[in-house]
C-alpha cells in the first residue's frame, strides 16, 4: 500500500509534494521521495493517487 | 525616522520587520496625480491616454511601460517549481518557457531565501522597483510559497511592487489573496480561446484532484482563464496576457485571443515567439515544431494593432532574472553570495535615487520630443514606403553603441513621419575582447536580414563590408542622436537617393529569431 518515486526520473518539480493528502512526500537531494509508512495510495481521500496524476513525467511513480 | 535596517535570513524567519511600523505608500517620483492628471514623464502610452491611477501603477514598471524599461529594473525569484498543467513547449527540467528561457535552470529558493535575495538586490540596484514570481512552474500551483514570499516582502520592503505570472488554471481561487497582498500586476499566459486549438497545446491539466486530458482539459483551462481575467479586471488589478506564437497551431487564432482578452479588460498583450530547440527536450522540440520567423511574429503583432496594447520589448526572461530587461545579473546574486551579504535596506535612499531617475527620464523624454518635432518638420509626402532599420543602443534612447558590442538590436519601422519601435533582435556578440569574431557575423546578418540599415555609433571596416554585401547599409553618421530622429533622417536621405536614382529600392526578406539561452549582458 505505498508508491515509490523513481529517483532517476524525477525532475524535482515538487508538484506531487503539495498534492499528497498524507504529507508523505518530501525532498531529498534535489529529487523527491515517498515515505511508505505514510502513503495510503490516497485511499479514502481521492479516486486516484494524486502524486501520479500531477507528475509531469510518465511512469516516474510506481507501485512497490 | 530612518528606514535603514540590517536583516538576516534568521530575522526573516523570526518575522522581524525591517522598517518598524512605518510602511509608507509606494514610491512617488513623477507627479502624475497632481493637477489635471497630466505629467511630463511620458511613455509611448503616457498619462494623456491613460487614467492617472493606472499610469501611477505602470510608470516605473519595466514590463508594463516601454519607456520605463530603460530606467527601472525588475527581478524574479524562483520559489514556485510545481505546475498544475503541461504545455507542449515546456520541459520543467528547464523552467517554464512562458516566462523563462529554457536551457538555464533557476536556483530554487525558499520564501525566506527569496526575500533575503530581494533585499540584497534592492540595496545594490536602487532602480529595482518590481518583484515578480514567475515560476519556474506556476506561481499559483505553489500558493503557499508565493504568498509567503509576498507577505514577508510587504513587511520588509513595502515600496517594491509585486507581480506574478500564472497559466490561469488556479487563478479564480486566488483572486482574493492577490488583492489582499496588493499585487499590482498579474500576467496570464493565454494561448487560445478555442479548446480545439488548446487541445494541440496542452496534453493535460490537473484540476479538482483529477488529471484531465483532451478537449475537456482545454475547455476547463480556457473557462478558468477567462473567469480569472474577468475577476482581476473587476477588482482593478492590471493584467498582462502572454501568448506563445506557435506557427500552424495558433498563429491566426491569436488575433481572436487579442480581441477576447481586450474585451475582458486586459491591459497589455505580449505575443512571444515559440522557443523549440530540440536540445530543450520539449514535446514541440522533439516533434520538430518550429518557432516563427521575425516577419511571421511581426505580422501577427501588426494584425493585433488596435486591439489590446501590444508589448514589444519582452525578452522572455528566466525565472530568476535580475536587473534591467535585456540584462541578466543573476550570477551576482546566487544564494551563496547573498548568504554572506550584509543587507542594508534604505528606503529613503531608494526613493531619492528613483526620483533622480524619474527626473532624468523626464528630461530625456522632453529632449526626444523636441528633437522629433524638428525631424517631422522636414515634412515628407507619404508614398507608403516603410522599411525596417536596426539600431545599436546602449541607453537613453540614443544611437550610442558600437556595432561589435551589441548583443541585441532594436528594430524600428520607418516611413514618412513615423519611426515605430517593433521589437528586439538578440544576436551573438560580434566583438569579443576588442577584436571582431568573424564567424559571428553571419548570425547577425541572419537576425537583421529584413532590415535596410543598421544605425550604430561606430563600426569596423570588416563588418561594414560584410553588411553591405548582404544588402544592409551600415550607418554611423547619426552617432549619439535620438533613435527616432536618426531613423527619420536616414529615411529622408534614403528616399532622396531613390528619387535621384542613386539606389534602387529593393524589398528585403525575412529574418531569423535567435533561439536558445541568453548569455550576454546589457553593456559589453
Ligand atoms: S499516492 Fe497519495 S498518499 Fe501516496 S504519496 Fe502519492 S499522493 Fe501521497
Ligand atoms: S511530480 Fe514527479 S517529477 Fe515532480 S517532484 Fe514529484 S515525482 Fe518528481
Ligand atoms: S504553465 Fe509553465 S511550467 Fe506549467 S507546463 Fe506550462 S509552460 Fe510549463
Amino acid at each position: 500500500m505505498a508508491l515509490k518515486i523513481i529517483a532517476s526520473m524525477c525532475s524535482g518539480c515538487s508538484a506531487c509534494e503539495a498534492e499528497c493528502p498524507n504529507n508523505a512526500i518530501r525532498e531529498k537531494g534535489g529529487t523527491f521521495i515517498i515515505d511508505p509508512a505514510k502513503c495510503t495510495e490516497c485511499e479514502g481521500h481521492f479516486d486516484a493517487p494524486q502524486c501520479i496524476a500531477v507528475c509531469p513525467v510518465d511512469n516516474c511513480i510506481k507501485k512497490v | 525616522m530612518s528606514h535603514t535596517a540590517f536583516i538576516s535570513i534568521g530575522d526573516l524567519r523570526r518575522g522581524r520587520p525591517a522598517l518598524g511600523d512605518a510602511a509608507p505608500a509606494g514610491a512617488g517620483g513623477c507627479s502624475s496625480s497632481g493637477g489635471a492628471g497630466k505629467s511630463s514623464c511620458g511613455s509611448s502610452a503616457g498619462p494623456e491616454d491613460m487614467p492617472a491611477e493606472i499610469w501611477d501603477k505602470v510608470k516605473n514598471h519595466p514590463c508594463y511601460s516601454e519607456e520605463a524599461h530603460h530606467h527601472f529594473a525588475r527581478m524574479h525569484v524562483a520559489v514556485a517549481p510545481a505546475c498544475n498543467i503541461q504545455c507542449h513547449y515546456c520541459n520543467r527540467k528547464y523552467d517554464c518557457s512562458n516566462e523563462s528561457r529554457p536551457g538555464v535552470v533557476s536556483q530554487k529558493l525558499t520564501p525566506e531565501q527569496a526575500v533575503k535575495k530581494v533585499l540584497a538586490v534592492a540595496s545594490a540596484i536602487p532602480q529595482m522597483t518590481v518583484l515578480g514570481i514567475a515560476g519556474p512552474g506556476d506561481s499559483l500551483a505553489n500558493p503557499k510559497k508565493t504568498f509567503e514570499t509576498m507577505r514577508l516582502l510587504q513587511q520588509h520592503a513595502p515600496d517594491i511592487k509585486l507581480c506574478l505570472s500564472t497559466n490561469g488554471l488556479a487563478l479564480p481561487d486566488w483572486v482574493d489573496e492577490i488583492v489582499k497582498y496588493n499585487v499590482d500586476h498579474v500576467t496570464i499566459t493565454i494561448n487560445m480561446v478555442d479548446p480545439a486549438v488548446g487541445e494541440k497545446i496542452y496534453p493535460w491539466i490537473f484540476h479538482d484532484h483529477r488529471r484531465i486530458t483532451g478537449l475537456e482539459a482545454a475547455r476547463i483551462l480556457h473557462e478558468r482563464q477567462m473567469l480569472g481575467l474577468e475577476m482581476l479586471t473587476a477588482r482593478g488589478v492590471l493584467t498582462k496576457i502572454n501568448s506563445v506564437l506557435i506557427p500552424g497551431v495558433n498563429d491566426e487564432h491569436l488575433i481572436e485571443v487579442n480581441r477576447a482578452v481586450k474585451a475582458r479588460g486586459a491591459f497589455l498583450h505580449n505575443i512571444m515567439p515559440l522557443i523549440s530547440e530540440p536540445e530543450h527536450g520539449t514535446f514541440y522540440g522533439l516533434t520538430g515544431q518550429r518557432g516563427p520567423t521575425a516577419q511571421e511574429l511581426k505580422a501577427v503583432q501588426d494584425a493585433c494593432a488596435g486591439g489590446a496594447n501590444l508589448m514589444r520589448h519582452c525578452r522572455q526572461c528566466r525565472a530568476d532574472a535580475v536587473g534591467m530587461l535585456g540584462e541578466d545579473r543573476s550570477d551576482e546574486f546566487t544564494l551563496e553570495k547573498i548568504e554572506d551579504l550584509a543587507v542594508v535596506y534604505d528606503l529613503d535612499k531608494r526613493r531619492a535615487y528613483q526620483q533622480q531617475v524619474e527626473l532624468q527620464r523626464q528630461a530625456q523624454h522632453q529632449a526626444k520630443v523636441d528633437a522629433l518635432a524638428e525631424a517631422f518638420d522636414a515634412g515628407l509626402a507619404d508614398d507608403g514606403l516603410k522599411v525596417l532599420v536596426a539600431v545599436a543602443s546602449e541607453s537613453q534612447g540614443l544611437v550610442n553603441q558600437h556595432f561589435g558590442h551589441a548583443t541585441e538590436f532594436q528594430i524600428y519601422e520607418v516611413g514618412a513621419g513615423a519611426a515605430t519601435f517593433v521589437g528586439h533582435r538578440r544576436v551573438d556578440l560580434y566583438c569579443q575582447g576588442g577584436y571582431g569574431e568573424d564567424e559571428q557575423l553571419p548570425s547577425i546578418v541572419q537576425a537583421l536580414a529584413d532590415c535596410h540599415a543598421v544605425l550604430v555609433a561606430k563600426i569596423g571596416a570588416c563588418p561594414r563590408d560584410e553588411l553591405k554585401a548582404a544588402g544592409i547599409e551600415p550607418v554611423d553618421r547619426y552617432a549619439h542622436e535620438f533613435i527616432e530622429k536618426a531613423a527619420l533622417a536616414w529615411f529622408a536621405d534614403y528616399r532622396e537617393r531613390i528619387a535621384s536614382g542613386a539606389v534602387v529600392h529593393q524589398p528585403r526578406g525575412d529574418a531569423r529569431i535567435r533561439q536558445g539561452a541568453f548569455t550576454g549582458t546589457a553593456a559589453a
